[in-house]
């Protein structure tokens, strides 16, 4: 708990995110994308249709975050930026992740295995954010410098924040094929015999 | 006398309270999680959410950014005169602007965001007529990470006890960390496929600290606690010891042919609000008051 935190910076070469050992924190510096479930079927559709995506995500960090932002003058400011449930976004990750090569993936909750997969194959990996944790997520974002596909609502957008300390992340899914999530669920499948039993069941 | 502007602005401060600040029960689960929590990556989490919960009552900011939909349920005196209704619509309104909220509601189909968390039948209103001469409005603030996780089971009366129990065990290992773990359960026991969700709910907005008055309920709200706490998913299902935080029970007689069992999850967030509106304008909130 005392080492000093790693810090990454963004767009993140391939090599800094193969080098990430799971269960190990880091906090994040740098240009970070907001995108959940519109974000992804939209660029996906973009690619269909050979239209230019309004920023590049290629070594990127793509959080999935629908923040609470505030606008004053012309100048609009993260009040509360968490991160929303992953899961949802499991089928059209591992195809993201091939079309457009993010580095890194922030989110709660972690991702199925063909987003694993993917991760393993491009070279990306999932930072887990505690969720709900709004506040202390929203410190790290030091300013917003745009946002792009506002039409899709405040929650869809995609967002550009210029992060500093963002974190703690815990490295949850490296580049290699592991999977933090997978590692808790082959305990919980044990545990789950000393429950039944608990509660009297076969 | 009570006008709807009383309303909406009651409205407006119960929000902000409720989306700024958890009750004193939740509060407390959580500290103790963190405290009973040894491990690294488990204990991080918990540190981040019991800091987090400092820096929201510090920066009077809303500790989650998903500030839900809102599930109001107001009790009325007999001779309510005032439109109840109208004040918690505009103060929702009001308070998406000046909290901020983060706009959530959208059409179902077309999933247009109007913007202000306003539209068909949103926010949502349960009513209720009391003895009592205030208004009492309460409210959730109810993100979706955790509502996409809960489940209706129509069990039939042979499956019982066994089959309520393999239900919720069944239900909270499919949620496994997506809902934002360590959470709170809220079961509903019979009724009908109606009442049995919306007793679910309403057994949210019990404090997690009082166990049910009947002692059979009491008694399976405490081994389904334990028994779910033997789990391992842990905060943000990243492992560790803490997956529920509390576990309440409501229930009603249902028909003698069926058993619906409805389970309502809620994140770690439990956010729940309470203002009374007295006769003469005086506002209290109890859930908030320390």
């Amino acid at each position: 708990m005392n080492k000093m935190p790693k810090i990454l910076k963004t767009p993140l070469s391939e090599e800094v995110v193969r080098g990430l050992k799971l269960g190990e924190t880091v906090y994040m510096e740098g240009v970070v994308y907001t995108g959940r479930d519109e974000v992804h079927l939209h660029a996906l559709e973009y690619l269909e249709k050979g239209k230019k995506l309004p920023v590049e995500f290629k070594g990127c960090a793509l959080f999935h975050c629908g923040p609470i932002m505030r606008k004053t003058g012309d100048k609009w400011q993260a009040v509360a930026a968490g991160p929303t449930t992953s899961s949802r976004m499991n089928s059209l990750e591992p195809l993201f992740i091939e079309k457009f090569r993010p580095g890194a993936i922030i989110g709660k909750g972690g991702m199925s295995q063909p987003t694993v997969d993917a991760m393993k194959t491009y070279g990306c990996v999932y930072l887990a954010i505690t969720g709900g944790a709004a506040v202390l997520a929203a410190q790290g974002i030091k300013s917003v410098s745009g946002v792009e596909w506002f039409e899709l609502g405040m929650p869809e957008a995609i967002w550009i924040l210029n992060t500093e300390n963002f974190g703690p992340l815990t490295v949850a899914m490296d580049a290699h094929g592991n999977s933090l999530y997978a590692d808790v669920n082959a305990k919980v499948k044990e545990n789950e015999k000393k429950a039944r039993q608990k509660l009297g069941l076969a | 006398m009570v006008t709807e502007e009383d309303i909406q602005n009651a409205t407006v401060e119960l929000l902000r309270k409720t989306v700024v600040k958890l009750p004193a029960d939740v509060e407390e689960a959580l500290r103790k999680a963190y405290a009973s929590e040894t491990d690294e990556v488990p204990r991080m989490q918990m540190k981040t959410i019991v800091d987090n919960i400092d820096m929201a009552l510090k920066g009077n900011t809303p500790m989650c950014q998903d500030t839900g939909v809102t599930i109001f349920y107001a009790s009325l005196p007999k001779d309510c005169k005032v439109d109840v209704e109208k004040g918690i619509v505009e103060g929702v309104r009001k308070a998406t602007k000046e909290v901020p909220l983060r706009p959530n509601a959208v059409h179902p189909l077309t999933r247009k965001n109007p913007g202000d968390n306003v539209g068909e039948r949103m926010p949502f209103i349960n009513w209720k007529v009391h003895g009592k001469d205030y208004i009492e409005i309460t409210v959730m603030t109810k993100g979706a990470g955790s509502e996409n996780m809960s489940q209706l089971a129509m069990l039939t009366p042979t499956q019982g006890l066994k089959g309520i129990k393999e239900f919720i065990l069944g239900a909270v290992l499919k949620a496994g960390s997506n809902p934002c773990p360590p959470t709170i359960l809220g079961i509903g026991l019979g009724g009908s496929s109606d009442i049995a969700m919306k007793l679910a709910k309403e057994a949210l907005l019990r404090p997690i600290n009082q166990r049910h008055k009947d002692p059979e309920i009491a008694k399976l709200e405490t081994d389904l606690l334990e028994a779910i706490n033997m789990l391992g998913i842990g905060p943000m299902g990243l492992g560790g010891k803490t997956t529920c935080l509390g576990l309440n029970i409501e229930y009603a007689y249902c028909h003698t042919a069926s058993l619906p069992v409805g389970l309502n999850v809620q994140c770690w967030a439990g956010r729940r609000g309470t203002v009374r509106i007295y006769p003469d304008g005086r506002t209290a909130y109890p859930t908030h008051e320390r």
